[in-house]
């Protein structure tokens, strides 16, 4: 099931999981990195970089560099956090590192959670307020005393149960079906025979092609695809050139054939990972994660209305933020 | 009889509600030539002196570094080479800022 489920995302190709798979390791690298400094830098007061030190002293330390100059600072490193607080330290962070790592990869790059999460909430939500149901009414003194023994099974059981026409679902089986249960087993059916029906086609394998990224000469990127995936998401060509260009830094130009020209050296999975934000950024709707949404400009703001559920949600405009300068200085004199 | 289950979900709630401090820290990267990249910061709370960050992140990550001070962003950190993870770890770890508040751009 869970497997079947990666698959219904917005997928690139088979590249998907190894975008996190390298999220993880070069975390762990950054990571282990630090650690090793922490330990060997021990003996040196300014690695101690303590945070209560760092707080409490920043704005007392502006004036006291007008008077100090650097000394401030060190002292602050030397009397506080010595050897046990900076290893302590440095082995929480490497913890955060890996929750981070882990949210990382469940989290916002992956699409996959986004769709998952309302399927079974639609799949199981029906026992619970079944019985639910079942208890006030017991509650109240009505009648229906239909009992209900079973506790609600897994998702995997009644699967499993179906499928064999085992439990309740066995031919010479006396005891009447529950409500709850049919609906299941309505469920299982549909999401079996048309998963595009179960859950307002919030299911619907969404994919998009991968980039194709190819160098021109030495310092350019080509990214082929362009038109073709912009067509898909059903987004305006220039936005997302322009939130590519935001994001990586750069700058470029189309050609032609409407391939876009990126100054400077991009991979495909990085180009992959910019998208994948975008989507999660401009495309998903924010209520139901249908990437079924039209971009809209509506007096200088930007609104994602969603096609299936109706939402709107205001996302920000792209913007490029502060660039270095890069090069060389006779250049940009000129 | 209570009908309490009606007034359990408002679906008509705004969503992505929260606290909504839109002053994110940008963290970038950008391509020198060659190999070379280049982080920049941006957007860094007030009450955090970048002077004392920089000094401790050219030390901690083995790495050179500067300010610059840019008219409308203010001061801004540059450090050489990829430290998008590294300084966003530092940052969320020990000078409290919340992982939700910093933007990791690039790819």
């Amino acid at each position: 099931m869970s497997e079947e489920e990666q698959k219904k995302s917005v997928a690139f190709g088979e590249t998907t999981d190894l975008e996190n798979g390298e999220k993880v390791e070069t975390n762990e690298g950054t990571t282990a990195e630090g650690h090793s400094v922490a330990e060997n830098g021990d003996a040196e007061a300014p690695a101690t970089f303590d945070p209560s030190a760092m707080k409490k002293k920043k704005k007392p330390k502006k004036e006291k560099e007008t008077e100090n100059g650097e000394e401030a600072p060190k002292e602050n490193g030397d009397g506080e956090g010595f050897d046990p607080k900076a290893l302590k330290k440095k082995k929480s962070k490497k913890a955060k590192a890996d929750d981070e790592a882990g949210a990382e990869g469940d989290g916002e790059f992956d699409p996959t959670k986004l769709v998952k999460k309302p399927k079974k909430a639609t799949k199981k939500k029906p026992s619970g307020d079944d019985d639910e149901f079942q208890k006030r009414l017991e509650e109240l003194g009505l009648e229906d005393k239909k009992d209900e023994p079973a506790a609600p099974q897994t998702q995997e059981e009644i699967e499993a149960e179906l499928a064999q026409g085992t439990g309740v679902w066995a031919q010479d089986n006396a005891t009447p079906f529950k409500y709850s249960q049919l609906l299941k087993r309505f469920y299982i059916n549909l999401y079996e025979d048309h998963p595009e029906l179960s859950g307002d086609g919030r299911l619907k394998n969404y994919k998009i092609p991968p980039p194709q990224v190819a160098r021109e000469g030495n310092k350019k990127s080509i990214f082929a695809n362009l038109p073709e995936i912009a067509r898909k998401m059903k987004r305006n060509p220039e936005h997302i050139i322009q939130f590519i260009f935001a994001e990586l830094g750069t700058n470029g130009s189309v050609d032609g054939a409407g391939r876009l020209v990126i100054k400077g050296r991009f991979q495909q999975k990085q180009l992959e990972s910019v998208l994948r934000r975008y989507i999660v950024e401009y495309l998903t709707c924010g209520t139901c994660k249908s990437p079924n949404t039209t971009l809209m400009k509506e007096n200088r703001l930007f609104f994602v209305n969603c096609n299936i559920c109706g939402s709107r949600k205001s996302v920000s405009a792209i913007k490029t933020g502060f660039q270095a300068a890069l090069g060389k200085r006779k250049k940009q004199q000129a | 009889m209570s009908l309490e289950n009606l007034k359990s979900f408002d679906p008509f709630a705004e969503t992505d509600g929260g606290d909504d401090k839109k002053d994110y820290i940008h963290i970038r990267i950008q391509q020198r030539n060659g190999r070379k990249t280049l982080t920049t910061v941006q957007g860094l709370p007030k009450e955090i002196d970048p002077k004392r960050v920089l000094k401790f992140a050219k030390k901690e990550f083995a790495t050179n570094g500067s300010i610059v001070e840019d008219p409308d962003l203010g001061e801004v950190i540059q450090l050489q080479g990829d430290q998008r993870q590294k300084i966003s770890e530092l940052m969320v770890s020990s000078m409290g800022i919340k992982k939700s508040n910093i933007k990791i751009h690039g790819f």
